[in-house]
């Protein structure tokens, strides 16, 4: 969701979007569609969990991407036909020329993600908005496509904010890490800080909850579990919103919400328990939300 | 001796060829597999997307023919029953879904889900099975007093508690797992994991436990079996598998899983390419066209399931 209106594809209504989104100095929802359109797969672009859906059936492989170089470039026909082969290679499809003349459905699961990586980075686009890119495909073209990611992204020099709820591909790709829970940031963190020393209950509770091979012999067949349920975005429970399922509830938890403490460069977390702990050492109680 | 046997299980679904031929293919879904499931135990069965794993267990149950092999169940040949033998023998034999929400019949409530398998198979009053139903929600952890409400009224974790519910019914000794918690959100896996594990020590269920997230089947498995286009190539004890898997698949398999630890630098054994089709899959050992390691004598020959040593079996020529 938060990824969509950076790009304004939720455009309202019936969406309604408040707040600033800065890219580069300049913010986002001050732009027209024209200037949106603009940035979007350009400076910035997508990839999404399931390409199907964002490739057209009617349209070859080739035609899509070289669409995409076009808008991007405006070169000329021939010359955008050998770029969007080009760029195919780039995502190791093997036997581009012929690929690219096939429609998607002729794709797999992978080469479909790798074409939509393709047509992403058709832009050189300073920034990549990748939701759940790998979550529908299998474990061994994950970590293709994983790897594709890592070493494009080191090429073409771009940034990456990825979306996932799999905890085993953050440690993987990251370098930062905000954790969202209903909504809201609860904690952000250098990935090894938020591995090693998570500071919010639900981020604990999910790195607890989690099975991770190998570690049953030591803690038994009873994994640490989060109570409750996911709250529905029509009842947002008062306070903050993790209350009815942390472990660590007390006091005010559940008539407010807690303010984000920032603990340090890309440190930070919203929890009344650090609240207390960082007024003792009478460090920086900075209020984001008023 | 196991409670349930499977030998040498095929199943190959029939589809035409092209729109203007009359040939018809087949789909190799699953193309002889075999293993034993004892009481009280797990067996996981892993695999990626359309090697068969869903086909093997609809086929146990005989939700789907099977095209041929052997079933055996608590000493009884399953294929060979009448039909109300058959009957009997799918009381003890459930099933649970991946998918809590298509599963469920939307037009009934949460009681009447749970009691239809005891009505079809048990004659007992009505006040019995009110009672046997609020055992069971009490059982996986729902309210009894919302047995009136129905499946959309209840979150993804709570429906897959019902699902759990309405297998328990007839006190069986088998379920088959299919996916059970791939669809529910991060945070309430665990606790579908705890409740089917406390649930087996509990009645002593055997569990084969199917599902592509490998970090859980081997959280919840006490055996393993990696299944690759239609066949087993490697089954052994969680341990030996996850510690020293022997077959080439299973090994690139096993180093994909992304360890959530970011001091870990995994070692990758990278696949090329896709799984080819199951229409017209690879002659010889069926792996051998993404194999690191093949030679001469894996596209002629397939490999047979071998144990290497306790109870470790392997499909390789090497
Ligand atoms: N009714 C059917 N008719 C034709 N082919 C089928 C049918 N059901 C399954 N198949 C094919 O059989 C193969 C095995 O399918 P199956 O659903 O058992 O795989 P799976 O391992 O459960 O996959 P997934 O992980 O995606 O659930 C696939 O190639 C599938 O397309
Ligand atoms: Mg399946």
């Amino acid at each position: 969701m938060t990824a969509l209106s950076i790009l304004q594809l939720l455009r309202c209504p019936p969406a309604e979007i408040q707040g600033r989104i800065l890219f580069g100095g300049q913010n986002l929802l001050d732009l027209d569609r024209e200037g949106i359109r603009r940035i979007r797969g350009r400076s910035i672009s997508m990839i999404f969990q399931e390409p199907m859906t964002s490739l057209n059936p009617m349209l070859t492989i080739g035609e899509q991407i070289r669409e995409a170089v076009r808008a991007h470039t405006g070169v000329a026909r021939g010359e955008s036909w050998r770029r969007a082969v080009e760029m195919l290679r780039r995502v190791q499809i093997p036997g581009p020329d012929s690929r690219a003349r096939q429609y998607p459905h002729k794709f797999s699961g992978g080469m479909r993600q790798r074409a939509m990586i393709a047509m992403a980075l058709c832009g050189d686009p300073q920034l990549i908005l990748a939701d759940e890119p790998t979550t529908a495909l299998d474990v061994t073209i994950q970590a293709q496509i994983m790897n594709l990611m890592r070493r494009l992204k080191e090429e073409f020099q771009t940034a990456m904010v990825l979306i996932t709820h799999d905890l085993g591909v953050i440690a993987e790709m990251a370098s930062r890490v905000v954790v969202m829970y209903a909504g809201q940031v609860v904690e952000e963190a250098p990935v090894q800080e938020l591995f090693k020393d998570s500071r919010h209950p639900y981020t604990q509770g999910l790195l607890g909850s989690i099975p991770v091979i190998g570690r049953k012999a030591r803690t038994g067949r009873r994994l640490q579990e989060i109570p409750g349920m996911v709250p529905s975005p029509l009842a947002m429970p008062s306070g903050c919103r993790f209350h009815p399922r942390c472990p660590k509830v007390g006091g005010r938890c559940d008539q407010q919400a807690p303010p984000m403490i920032h603990l340090g460069e890309h440190r930070r977390v919203s929890c009344w328990r650090e609240t207390q702990n960082t007024a003792g050492k009478a460090s920086g109680l900075e209020k984001e939300r008023s | 001796m196991a409670l349930l046997e499977v030998k040498n299980l095929k199943k190959y679904f029939p589809v035409k060829k092209g729109v203007f031929s009359r040939g018809v293919g087949f789909v190799r879904a699953v193309d002889g597999v075999s293993f034993t499931l004892q009481r009280g135990e797990t067996l996981g069965l892993v695999g990626e997307s359309g090697c068969g794993k869903t086909t093997v267990g609809r086929a146990i149950l005989r939700l789907i023919e099977p095209s041929s092999g052997q079933l055996t169940f608590n000493g009884q040949d399953l294929l060979a029953l009448d039909r109300e033998k058959l009957r009997q023998a799918r009381a003890a034999l459930q099933i649970i879904f991946q998918d809590p929400f298509s599963s469920l019949n939307p037009r009934m409530n949460v009681g009447e889900i749970i009691a239809e398998p005891i009505r079809n198979h048990l004659k007992i009053s009505r006040t019995e099975i009110g009672r046997r139903v609020a055992y069971l929600m009490e059982r996986v952890g729902l309210h009894p007093e919302h047995k009136r409400r129905y499946p959309h009224e209840f979150s993804g974790g709570q429906r897959q508690r019902i699902g759990i519910a309405r297998a328990l019914a007839l006190n069986p000794s088998v379920i088959i797992c299919d996916e059970p918690v791939s669809a529910l959100d991060v945070s309430i896996q665990a606790q579908v994991i705890n409740l089917l594990a406390q649930l087996q020590e509990e009645l002593n269920l055997s569990y084969l436990f199917i599902a592509h997230d490998l970090s859980v089947v081997e959280h919840i498995s006490d055996r393993v079996a990696v299944m690759y286009l239609g066949r087993i190539v490697e089954l052994a004890s969680d341990q030996a598998l996850y510690q020293n898997p022997r077959h080439p698949y299973s090994q690139a398999l096993l180093s994909a899983v992304p360890v959530p630890d970011p001091e870990i630098r995994r070692r990758q054994v990278l696949l090329e390419g896709d799984v080819p089709s199951p229409l017209k899959p690879p002659a010889g050992c069926s792996f051998h066209t993404r194999c690191p390691v093949q030679n001469e004598i894996c596209s002629r020959e397939a490999p047979a399931l071998r144990d290497i040593g306790d109870g470790h079996w392997v499909a390789c020529h090497r």
